[in-house]
Order: structure tokens, then C-alpha cells, then sequence
């Protein structure tokens, strides 16, 4: 088919605009190979002193251990409350159904410092009866990050159960079915995708969460972007460099790969 | 019964976020009018300190300017992810999506790498012997609306490429086929077939700015304070906590008439 392509004009500035969204990663890169313990651009020599300082400092390992735990706990508890709030409004279509996806989705569209100073407001309040599920403990976050990615669960969940044939379920249900054996053995084998996407979406929000955490946490439960916070606000860290070339390389990666794949496979077809 | 049954699926999610967040909000209302003592005089404050409406102004010109660049660089970056060769489109998604999926304390610190007066780029400019001191391009204003900008335009890609997508090539064709030329088929076809998404993409821009807290608190330096860091430091550094609540009521309200808007705007115009 003809198509009317972009002319020159366009692809020049597009290239532009391309350049402008890559740069801030790229500059990451020179930095933090620098010799010096302060934010600069290294003048011959090179150093991996910032990798190292992430693998053997204690407060690095341990922002790093505890995002991950955070974000397994919260991805996990999220994605279970929104399956299962998806599945509900799939299965049953009930009356409000608008208005309660409107609560389930109010943490997204809130503007995050309001769910933070809201989730702030919570976890103080829980401090007076407990000092498990509190402020700046790694529960409290865990709790306050499952509100906040619980939205994102919904979506892709429901995004995934719209494509699902109904009638697979009302002939479950026909034959006599319970309501677990239709979940479980029917409806989820359907969506398992839709359910991991909705896991590992919800871990990545969780692990690199910052706005509601510089509210929730203050000396106890540092995640690795509340170290990342503090070492960005007082003197310039480079070691914040090192962790964001990591973090760079691990998405390029994937978001290279993921287009490498599509593009071998519709070669194929 | 029949009510019931849906409520074992629905339930565990509606009643998390009613105690975790929709009785904390309505906390926060709490705060907003009984801190430090009874009354509305926080709401009165906030709309008529002019310190405090400074910091909405600013809030909302910085905003205004944000949402203007980034639904342009959007727009050309979306033209091109649509409607490119296969390689183009491929390359600009690797440009939409890997900045996308980066955190925003990355995205924050490589400007600040790129941009500071110890950066890459007055380095740069230094040893060429343009400058001979370091232009000040972060901690303040200017930082901000980059910083932001670059946050912003996947945000304004998305909505964009997806109204680009829903246009009938045949009416492009048909506009070729009566001799349009291809400024014109740009100007008077495809613009206003895609303005909808647009729209949509302004507004989403906007209402995401308006609360949006780490970019302008590592890029501004404290210098360009915007609403949302307002809040953060009424609550941790000068306390007044019921103004920060105040506030974020105000914020709440607002983001919901805004949002009302948009929903209006995306709903099928058969809708209307």
C-alpha cells in the first residue's frame, strides 16, 4: 500500500526531539566513571570506584534488598486485589460498575503529593496502635506502594479479561461450576499473561517509587530511590551515576531485545 | 443473595481502599480545618496569601509551558512512530520507550549531570572557549521545564500516536488524488482528523504537571518553588499542617474538574 511517509523536515526534527529524550540517560555514563568523590566529568583517568562503592557499601546493599522485597510484597498483594476486583466486575457486570472502577482507579489520577501527604496521614495514624505496619517501617511501605500500583493492576488485568470469550464461562457455569473452579481452572489460565504483566508493571512502579516514600519513610525503611533522594538534594553523589547506568542498561536491554524480537518475528511471517 | 456473590471479588479491594486511602483523605480534610485550630482560615489563607498564590501562578505558568512543548515534540516524535519506514518507527520507539520506563530520579539526575555548572555540557562549552563562566541552566526555572518536558512527552506520545493511528488512510489518499499538496494534506487534513488526541494529550499533560513533585524539587533547587513541593515543605520543614491539607484539597478539587474534562473530551462524540 502507498502510504504518505513523514518528509524531511519532520524526520529532522523528530531526530531532534529523539536526541533530547536519549541525552540525559547517555550523559549518566561519562560521570560515573569518575575518579573524584564529587558530581564531575573524568579528565583522563577512569575509575569504577562508584560500581564498587554499590556492591560493598551497606547502605547501598541494603536500599537495594529492601526495594526488592518491597516491591515483591506490594506487587504481589496488589496484583491479587486487582485480579480479583477485576474479575468481579467482569463476571458479574454489577450496577455502579463505573463508579467503583472510579474508586479502584482514584490513586492513579490523584496527583501523587495528595495520595502521599493521604498515605502519610495513614501510616501516622496506624503508629499509634502498632509498630510493624508503621511509619518508616518496611510494611508501612509496602502497604502505602499497594495502594498506589493497585490502579495499575486493574487496568491491565480488565484490559486483558475484555478479550476473554464469555461464553467459556457461562458454559462453566452451566455445567454446574463454582464460583472458585470457574476462577481459578476457567478464567485465569486465560489471562496468566495478562496477571504477569500486571506483577512485573506493579514491581517496577513500586521499586523505583519516590514521591509517596520521601513521605512515608525517614531513617529506618530507606528504599534505593529514597537513597538515591538524599544523595540528589545534599552534595551530588556519584554513585547515584553508577546505580542509573545500571538501571539504564537493564531497561535498554529489554526494551532493545523486546524490539529486536518483534522485529525477527515479523520477518518470519 | 445475588448481590452478594460479586461482593467476594469486589470487596477485599474496595475495602482496602477505603481505609487506606479514602478515610486518610477525608483525614487530611480534617487537618485542613481543624489545624492548628478550628475554622477555614487555612483555605482563606491559601487563596489569598500572596506568597502562597505566587507558588499557584508560578505553578500554573510553568505547567502552561510545559504542556505546550511537550504535545509539539510529541506530536513530531508520534508522526514518525506512526506513519515511518519500519527502521524509523522502531528508532523512535527505542527514543519514547527506554526514557519512559527510567525512573524519574535518573531522568532528574542526568540533567542535573548534563546541565549543572560542573556538567557535561558547560564543560563542553568551557573548553571550546564559548563561555568563560558556567551558564547557570539548573536550580532554576529553565531546569525545571526541561526536566519536565522530557517527563511529559511519552505521556503526550501516547494519546497522540493512538488518534494518528485511527486515521483512514484513504481520506489522505483521496486528498492526494485532488491534488493536495503535502503541506496542505498535513495542515488541513491530518492535524484536525488528529486534534481530538490532541486535546487529550494536553489536558493529560497538564493534570499530570500541576501534582508533579520530584523533577521541580531536584531541578528547581528551591528556587522555583511549585504547589506540590509547597506541600512537602509545609508539612517537613516550616510546619503547617493545615495548610499543607488545605492545599492539597485545593489540588484535589482542581485535578478533578480537570480530569471531568478529559473524560469528556476522550468519550465518543456521540456521547455529547
Amino acid at each position: 500500500m502507498i502510504r504518505l511517509r513523514p518528509g524531511v523536515l519532520a524526520v529532522v526534527l523528530a531526530a531532534l526531539v529523539g536526541v533530547f529524550m536519549l541525552m540525559p540517560l547517555l550523559s549518566v555514563i561519562p560521570v560515573s566513571f569518575t575518579p573524584k568523590r564529587f558530581l564531575s566529568v573524568p579528565e583522563g583517568e577512569l575509575s569504577l570506584r562508584h560500581y564498587r562503592t554499590l556492591i560493598e557499601d551497606r547502605e547501598w546493599i541494603e536500599g537495594i534488598w529492601l526495594s526488592l522485597r518491597v516491591g515483591l510484597l506490594s506487587a504481589g498483594f496488589a496484583t491479587a486485589l486487582g485480579t480479583f476486583f477485576s474479575l468481579g466486575i467482569w463476571m458479574y457486570r454489577p450496577r455502579f460498575a463505573g463508579l467503583l472502577m472510579g474508586i479502584a482507579l482514584l490513586p492513579m489520577v490523584a496527583p501523587p503529593v495528595v495520595s502521599a501527604l493521604t498515605l502519610y496521614f495513614f501510616l501516622i495514624t496506624l503508629t499509634r496502635f502498632n509498630g510493624v505496619v508503621a511509619y518508616d517501617t518496611m510494611l508501612g511501605v509496602a502497604l502505602a506502594h499497594s495502594v498506589m500500583i493497585v490502579p495499575f493492576a486493574v487496568v491491565l488485568v480488565s484490559v486483558s479479561l475484555a478479550q476473554v470469550d464469555r461464553r467459556m464461562d457461562l458454559a462453566a457455569r452451566a455445567m454446574g461450576a463454582s464460583l472458585g473452579r470457574r476462577v481459578f481452572s476457567v478464567i485465569l489460565p486465560n489471562i496468566k499473561f495478562g496477571v504477569l504483566a500486571s506483577f512485573f508493571l506493579t514491581f517496577v512502579l513500586s521499586w523505583e517509587e519516590i514521591a509517596v516514600t520521601i513521605f512515608i519513610t525517614s531513617v529506618e525503611a530507606v528504599t534505593l530511590p529514597r537513597l538515591m533522594w538524599q544523595g540528589l538534594r545534599d552534595n551530588i553523589d556519584p554513585a547515584i551515576a553508577a546505580i542509573s547506568v545500571v538501571l539504564i542498561v537493564i531497561v535498554a536491554v529489554i526494551v532493545i531485545g523486546r524490539a529486536v524480537i518483534i522485529a525477527l518475528r515479523s520477518k518470519d511471517a | 443473595m445475588p448481590y452478594l456473590r460479586p461482593m467476594i471479588l469486589l470487596a477485599p479491594l474496595l475495602m482496602f481502599l477505603g481505609l487506606a486511602y479514602v478515610l486518610p483523605f477525608a483525614g487530611v480534610i480534617g487537618w485542613s480545618v481543624t489545624l492548628p485550630e478550628p475554622g477555614m482560615q487555612n483555605y482563606t489563607a491559601a487563596l489569598t496569601d500572596p506568597l502562597i498564590l505566587s507558588v499557584f501562578w508560578r505553578t500554573l505558568r510553568i505547567c502552561a509551558i510545559v504542556t505546550v512543548i511537550s504535545v509539539v515534540m510529541g506530536y513530531i516524535l508520534s508522526l514518525l512512530w506512526v506513519r515511518g519506514t519500519p527502521l524509523v518507527r522502531t528508532l523512535t520507539e527505542l527514543c519514547i520507550l527506554i526514557p519512559f520506563w527510567i525512573s524519574v530520579l535518573t531522568r532528574a539526575f542526568g540533567w542535573l549531570a548534563l546541565l549543572s555548572s560542573r556538567g557535561i555540557l558547560n564543560g563542553w562549552l568551557e573548553g571550546l572557549g564559548i563561555i568563560e563562566d558556567p551558564l547557570r541552566l539548573v536550580r532554576n526555572e529553565f531546569g525545571v521545564v526541561v526536566g519536565m518536558v522530557h517527563f511529559m512527552i511519552p505521556f503526550a506520545v501516547f494519546p497522540i500516536a493512538s488518534a494518528m493511528r485511527s486515521v483512514d488512510e484513504r481520506t489522505l489518499m483521496a486528498a492526494r488524488g485532488m491534488g493536495a499538496s503535502r503541506t496542505r494534506i498535513f495542515w488541513q487534513v491530518f492535524v484536525p482528523m488528529t486534534a481530538a488526541g490532541l486535546m487529550g494529550a494536553a489536558l493529560l499533560v497538564f493534570v499530570f504537571a500541576i501534582g508533579f513533585f520530584i523533577t521541580p524539587a531536584i531541578l528547581g533547587g528551591g528556587r522555583s518553588v511549585m504547589v506540590a513541593e509547597m506541600i512537602y515543605l509545609r508539612i517537613f520543614q516550616s510546619p503547617d499542617w493545615g495548610l499543607a491539607a488545605a492545599v492539597s484539597v485545593i489540588l484535589m478539587v482542581a485535578i478533578s474538574a480537570l480530569l471531568a474534562l478529559l473524560l469528556k473530551q476522550l468519550s465518543p462524540k456521540g456521547a455529547k
